[in-house]
């Protein structure tokens, strides 16, 4: 009965789509207040209908309810009961619904913070927002229903594979839908633009919310995505440039690109026909992201086996919205005027370079991530293209992003002169060289991890130059309080967030040092890595929920101080017939003291040692990325409507 | 700054862009590209010695063997098969947790001048029915399995194919 509701709540989803599309591009086409007016409402309809389907997923998952075959394949009863509902988003099905449902909160949230919006581009923007809706709708009710029944009901369900039933799995899913689905806004934004043939700074000040949202998420996604294959795939890595991850951090990479250029089209009404470029495209890698995951195409960790239906009906979406997007682009971008003249050297200047390094790294990555795909249609060979081809080529264009990611926010709008800004930097680069020559000397003749670490310092201590050459700490310090508290938020959030790339750079600079050790150790015998003695002192077996594991004790001394008990497992998930090793990880925030069992040999254990300096930052720094992103969304003057109010306050005393 | 000017500037920074992209691409690409190689392509033309390459199939059944090298570390060989011919693989680390033999088995490394390839990367997927699209491949090449005559046998039961023993070392 529930899954039948599900269903239904599905289909009348995707009726109310339809219906907001047609209300929504006609009301704006006849000016009619009525229709527009109407989409407020059906936005929220439609967000009722999918999360209605949403609960009721749930539900057959909690509930256990194995006439559900979605519930049958990737559930089970045994299972704690955080797995259970992750679980409901875990299978190809359940993501289609969480990735309509985050579709739906996006359209009602456009209508609750929108009320400040134009009412010809908010119903534009829902009707788009709908349509988009429309067509993973359809492709759920028609080739991947989450509600189909088995009859006669199987005794129990066949489990969640093991490797995903983690905490930091549950929730990787869902954040990075709401970065891949938060681009879906600004597409509908830039599509409504087109539509208008009208781009001006107030659209540029309602895109880069959404934009800066959608990209906070997607860094978390991707970070905890990270996080997740370090402590549990347990091979002591943490990016494999694997084509679905790559998938990810294409969208990112386009979207970082348009809150950049955003800010030049709210502040100096510039780069228009660009921005809204870079917003279709951003949402078009998300689409593609969507594409090579869900269909199956490509050979990785996260390949599901997948009828072909699928992969076909998606790649005709992909070309609808995608095509469809250009298209209108094409024909209309003609109409939207340059105004903003600045010079190449300026802070827009500067701006400019970012998105061409970040759009040229978007091109290598989609390059390498795609040939494989392409060698096997066209040439039938198979190729693989693994980390050496990604580092070397996006090397290269890394590097000046990162020299000019310091100098940019110092360069003032329409005309600069480099030199004012590279004095103001001296003891920036000083630190840079100082973290050069500080690697070299704890570390030894190791250049790449060194380059990291000049990287890092730079970047940290040109955050910090930027803030302290808005608050004017050197020539004038005792005003410096009273301005930063009137400094905008925006300002410290850009500022942290180039901030944190440094910290997530001088955890990859400490990677570079990594080392590790593979010994086959009886129990009492030692081995040493990095100053540290790790001698095992048994192997037993051990009982969880719906696993049984061995597990190793390591006791792990620095000059005979005794300084943690590692216990690396190796899972036996009888339920799963599947094997999984569960690392030790001991994390000091210098460096991570990390153990994985491997088999057992003759009484004795293979144990694969890592020692990995500041792994942890490139997590942490992911983390401050977000959060410099949160800060400069609470800026006081993102929120359109806040004066909106004010003057309407006014004008009723008047 | 004239519009004809800030046009030009425009147009030569984007062929600046595409063109360091391109240029890198394709430098990174003629050195890293990877190719894959079953046991029957290795036979039909021996691979160059200094060039890494990924070789799969299936884990040859009685094969694996686990040893010690001089050094202490422990090292695993088996015999990778597509069925008409099989490579001897050597790999010096933990084998992944599903590499079990009659399965499929994707290994990345360089194949030594005796006619062992040295693995130094061993991957096995992480689900058992799962099977490398590679080596599905292969095996369909090398006439085990028909796809017209329906799906492939489940992993777990190509360990009964028979194996030619003439390719390899």
């Amino acid at each position: 009965m529930i899954a039948e509701l599900g269903h239904f709540a599905l289909a009348l989803a995707l009726a109310l789509s339809i219906a907001q599309s047609f209300v929504g591009l006609l009301g704006a086409r006849w000016a009619d207040a009525r229709l527009m007016g109407a989409t407020g409402p059906l936005a929220a309809g439609i967000l009722i209908a999918t999360g209605g389907a949403f609960a009721c997923l749930i539900w057959s998952f909690v509930t256990n309810d194995t006439t559900v075959a979605n519930v049958v394949m990737n559930s089970h009863s045994a299972k704690p009961l955080l797995y259970k509902v992750s679980g409901s988003w875990g299978s190809h099905e359940g993501s289609m619904v969480l990735w309509v449902l985050i579709l739906a909160l996006c359209g009602g949230a456009v209508a609750a913070f929108g009320q400040g919006l134009p009412s010809v581009l908010h119903a534009r923007v829902q009707a788009v927002l709908a349509l988009v809706g429309v067509g993973f709708l359809a492709f759920i009710l028609a080739t991947s229903n989450p509600f189909d029944r088995v009859w006669p009901p199987a005794p129990d369900g066949q489990g969640l594979n093991p490797i995903l039933q983690d905490p930091g799995l549950a929730f990787h899913p869902p954040l990075l839908y709401l970065g891949y689905v938060g681009f879906a806004v600004t597409f509908a934004f830039a599509v409504a633009a087109l539509l208008e043939g009208r781009v001006d700074a107030a659209w540029g000040r309602w895109v880069r919310p959404w934009a800066l949202a959608a990209w906070s998420f997607l860094t978390l996604g991707i970070a905890l995505g990270s996080w997740w294959a370090y402590y549990e795939l347990g091979w002591g890595g943490y990016w494999f440039w694997d084509p679905v991850e790559n998938a990810s951090l294409l969208p990112w990479l386009a979207g970082c690109a348009l809150l950049h250029s955003a800010v030049v089209v709210e502040k100096r009404d510039a780069l228009k026909t660009w921005t809204v470029f870079l917003a279709l495209l951003a949402f078009g890698l998300s689409l593609l992201g969507t594409f090579l995951v869900r269909s199956g195409v490509l050979t990785s960790v996260h390949a599901f086996a997948n009828d072909p239906a699928r992969g076909v009906f998606i790649l005709g979406l992909l070309g609808c919205y995608i095509g469809g997007g250009f298209a209108l682009f094409a024909w209309r971008a003609a109409a939207m005027v340059p105004t903003g003249i600045f010079a190449p050297l300026s802070r827009e200047g500067a701006l400019v370079l970012n998105n061409l390094l970040l759009c040229s790294l978007a091109a290598v990555v989609l390059a390498g991530t795609l040939y494989p795909m392409f060698a096997d249609l066209l040439l039938g060979e198979k190729i693989s293209v693994g980390a050496p081809f990604f580092n070397t080529a996006t090397l290269p264009l890394v590097v000046p992003l990162v020299l000019a990611m310091a100098v940019g926010p110092l360069l003032p709008w329409k005309r600069a002169t480099l030199w004012p800004a590279l004095l103001r930097l001296w003891w920036v680069a000083l630190a840079g060289v100082g973290g050069y020559f500080g690697c070299l000397a704890i570390a030894g003749a190791r250049l790449g991890p060194a380059l990291g670490f000049a990287a890092a310092c730079w970047l940290i201590a040109g955050a910090g130059a930027d803030i302290s050459d808005r608050l004017a700490l050197f020539s004038r310090p005792r005003a410096a309080w009273a301005r930063a508290k009137g400094l905008p938020r925006a300002a410290w959030g850009a500022a942290i967030a180039h901030a944190g790339l440094g910290v997530m750079i001088l955890g990859l600079a400490g990677m570079g040092l990594a080392t590790d050790r593979l010994v086959v150790l009886h129990p009492g015998e030692s081995a040493e890595l990095a100053g540290n003695t790790y001698t095992l002192r048994r192997i037993e077996d051990v009982n969880g929920a719906n696993f049984t594991a061995r597990q190793a004790i390591i006791e792990v001394s620095r000059q005979g101080q005794p300084r943690v008990v590692l216990a690396p497992q190796k899972r036996n998930f009888p339920l799963a017939r599947m094997t999984t090793s569960e690392a030790a990880i001991h994390t000091t925030w210098l460096a991570d003291l990390y153990a994985v069992l491997g088999e057992e040999r003759e009484g004795g254990a293979v144990l694969r040692l890592h020692h990995n300096p500041l792994a942890p930052w490139i997590w942490l720094g992911a983390a401050i990325m977000a959060l410099g992103s949160a800060l400069s969304l609470s800026d006081r003057r993102m929120r359109i409507s806040a004066p909106v109010r004010k003057l309407a306050k006014e004008a009723v005393r008047a | 700054m004239t519009r004809k000017r800030r046009r030009l500037w425009t147009v030569l920074l984007c062929a600046l862009g595409i063109g360091t992209a391109t240029a890198l691409t394709l430098t990174a690409f003629q050195d890293n590209l990877v190719f894959f190689r079953s046991p029957s392509d290795i036979a039909r033309e021996t691979p160059p010695p200094d060039r890494a390459f990924r070789l799969g199939g299936l884990v040859e059944t009685g094969s694996v063997a686990r040893e010690m090298t001089p050094e202490g570390k422990p090292n695993a060989r088996f015999r990778v098969t597509d069925g008409p011919h099989a490579v001897s693989v050597a790999y010096t680390g933990v084998l992944p947790d599903l590499f079990r033999e009659g399965q499929g088995v994707v290994t990345l490394g360089k194949l030594g001048p005796d006619g062992v390839f040295r693995a130094s990367e061993v991957l096995a997927r992480h689900d058992e029915s799962y099977m490398p699209p590679e080596v599905a491949d292969a095996l369909k090449k090398s006439g085990h399995w028909n796809p017209n005559q329906g799906a492939a046998p489940p992993a777990a039961g190509w360990n009964t194919l028979e194996t030619g023993r003439k390719g390899g070392s």
